[in-house]
């Protein structure tokens, strides 16, 4: 059974190895390039010197002038989104549909191997593949990149704003989780063959559910995987950077959050009682001076609060990721198994 | 002699529509069974369901004392031919085989090979560049080299041309001769079975209608010839099968257990082909609402 689904995917599998490869060639070349500028940025040694910020600042300054590191850096951040998507509408939904169609699964389920080891033999193996795939891409882009991620973090002088790699479009495309999108895209993608039963509809719905998963899971699931971090400090007038006022007196102020490499959640400034301040504005902020109306803000008794995840919880919330989606692929997989057992034809 | 294949009240049914419905069968080991029936009568569905493709709605069915499929030495005494022979279009013959070796621990390499050879295929072609009726072949060779006790047929002759047929039923003769198997073969053309098979089963939508050995058969039924005569006063013993009347004559076709000696009828023997077909006709005028109109899902 071994044989036949290395047979029958070897085509599939040779491609993937060869965009592998190409991607590889390209990363170790650019990979290297970043991390010579990284070496001689002084970054390496500034924590003597104390301005680690400015420097990391200056090299992102450095990288984004270039076209090519820019583009390939946006193309890594998309490659590993993409990836595990192609697997699961390539080598997930076709995985059953194909034989369906063909009419081969007549022949496949007349040999002498029981169906379920049919589909076992076929969902490990060809998931394994699919979940080193996902792992061997995110390992090159991951190193590849990862200057520009340490700088990121440490960044603080003006410069382009970058992403730290805890935060929502980065954190897929970094470390660990493709391998478990991978796993749970191609195991949605068979799932959707085995119910559907057609190829190009299977596909179609494999895509829209991956897609529909990887948009609301930032938001909805992966702030709660850790309970999110709550701090609370005196509202600094300093650290404004954004006033709006309504004719009815009503004022919304935004300030800067300092917590490098964290992923902020929310950010509100609060008053006395801990209700979002939402005004009346003092009366000071009715003239056209700023100062006096930071100075009138900073006597309301207002705090700060910002929810986030620190940097430090970024490989556990990767292990968490991964853990779940590999969990999902393996509910997925179960599915299938036992609805090819319940006879699937 | 054991039984290949025993179903009991087997029925499957596609939503509301029974593709097969309470069929009781008993069919005996060493047998060429020709499964005849017309399009949508219900032959894939008996047959999927003996191989375990599909799962029975009502019934039981026992295939070589075993459940269909349940599991790989089950699976290893029933070798398939699907209808329209399908095989991986991407792989090779030599693939095929590979593929047929490393999937069923009774292989008989040899086998395979010589057939392959006698049939002139180019081991590196690959199985979608194969004609029809060479795909066939390499369909039975598979079925065959995994050397089952029970060979399953599905219409494997339907779409092939007459040399073609030819060749593929003469490989099944061979090979039955050359070893024990038994052998279902569908096929809504009863002179292709004619050569072939000692055994008939025919089945009308959804239903046996009749199931017995050839010679058996033959030897039982006769076609009667005579004056007009009221159907109500044949012999006890007659079930007739078809009937046709003019105004002086009737013509029957009845089943008998003792030979006819009323001087009454001329009496003529009947061919496998006009048996089949009043079994037939006999559903088709006497349920004309249940005409099914689709070939059973595959």
């Amino acid at each position: 059974m071994i044989w036949l689904t290395w047979r029958q995917f070897r085509t599939p599998a040779w491609v993937a190895a060869t965009a592998l490869a190409a991607a590889a060639i390209l990363l170790a070349v650019t990979g290297l390039h970043l991390a010579h500028l990284y070496d001689t940025s002084g970054i390496g040694t500034c924590h003597g010197h104390g301005d680690c910020g400015q420097l990391a600042s200056n090299f992102l300054t450095q990288v984004a002038a270039s076209n090519l590191y820019h583009t390939i850096y946006l193309l890594g951040i998309a490659g590993l989104y993409v990836a595990p998507a192609i697997i699961g509408i390539f080598w997930g939904a076709p995985l059953v549909t194909r034989e369906i169609e063909n009419g081969t699964l007549r022949l496949a389920w007349n040999q002498s191997v029981t169906r379920t080891r049919w589909i076992a033999v076929k969902l490990s193996l060809v998931g394994l593949l699919a979940m080193a795939t996902g792992g061997l891409l995110s390992l090159m882009v991951t190193w590849s990149d990862s200057p520009i991620d340490r700088a990121a973090a440490m960044a603080t002088g003006p410069g382009p704003a970058l992403l730290s790699r805890i935060t929502p479009v980065l954190f897929g495309a970094r470390g660990i989780a493709p391998i478990g999108y991978a796993a749970f895209a191609f195991a949605l993608g068979v799932t959707a063959g085995v119910l559907i039963r057609r190829t190009v509809p299977a596909m179609a719905a494999t895509l829209a559910v991956f897609i529909t998963v990887q948009i609301a899971w930032p938001m909805l699931v992966r702030p709660h995987l850790i309970a999110p971090v709550r701090s609370i400090t005196a509202f600094d007038a300093g650290s404004i950077i954004g006033l709006s006022m309504q004719n009815g007196g009503q004022m919304t102020v935004l300030t800067a959050v300092s917590k490098p490499g964290a992923w902020v959640l929310t950010n509100q400034v609060v008053d006395a009682a801990g209700h979002p301040f939402t005004g009346p504005a003092p009366q000071a902020c009715t003239t056209n001076s700023f100062p006096v109306c930071a100075d009138a803000l900073a006597r309301l008794h207002l705090r700060q609060v910002v929810t986030y995840e620190p940097a430090s919880r970024y490989w556990p919330l990767q292990g968490y990721e991964t853990g779940i989606f590999v969990a999902l692929a393996l509910v997925l997989a179960a599915f299938c198994y036992w609805r090819i057992r319940r006879r699937l034809s | 002699m054991t039984a290949v294949l025993e179903s009991s009240g087997l029925g499957k049914r596609y939503r509301r529509r029974w593709a097969l419905a309470d069929c009781t069968l008993t069919i005996p080991a060493g047998h060429v069974v020709g499964l005849v029936g017309p399009n949508g009568a219900g032959k894939t569905t008996l047959l999927h369901l003996a191989t375990g493709l599909l799962a029975p709605t009502a019934g039981t069915i026992e295939v070589l004392g075993g459940e269909p499929a349940s599991s790989a030495a089950q699976l290893a005494k029933v070798g398939f031919v699907a209808q329209d022979t399908p095989t991986y279009a991407g792989l090779s013959v030599a693939d095929h085989l590979r593929l047929g070796a490393h999937l069923n621990p009774g292989w008989d390499h040899g086998l395979a090979r010589r057939r392959i050879e006698r049939l002139g295929l180019d081991p590196g072609q690959r199985a979608g560049k194969l004609s029809g009726g060479q795909r066939a072949q390499l369909a039975l060779t598979l079925a065959i080299a995994k050397r089952p006790e029970l060979l399953l047929l599905d219409e494997p002759i339907a779409s092939l041309d007459p040399l073609a047929r030819r060749d593929f039923l003469g490989i099944l003769m061979e090979t039955t001769a050359e070893q024990e198997v038994s052998v279902v073969m569908s096929s809504h053309l009863v002179a292709d079975l004619e050569r072939i098979c000692d055994y008939l089963i025919v089945l009308v939508d959804s239903r046996v209608r009749l199931a017995g050995q050839v010679d058996e058969l033959l030897a039982t039924h006769h076609r009667l010839t005579g004056p007009r005569r009221d159907p109500g006063t044949l012999p006890a013993g007659w079930q007739v099968v078809e009937e046709s009347h003019t105004d002086r004559q009737s013509t029957l076709l009845i089943r008998a257990g003792t030979p006819v000696h009323d001087p009454g009828w001329a009496v003529d023997p009947v061919g496998l082909e006009d048996l089949v077909l009043g079994y037939m006709s006999q559903a088709a005028s006497g349920a004309p609402a249940r005409r099914p109109e689709m070939e059973a899902q595959r």
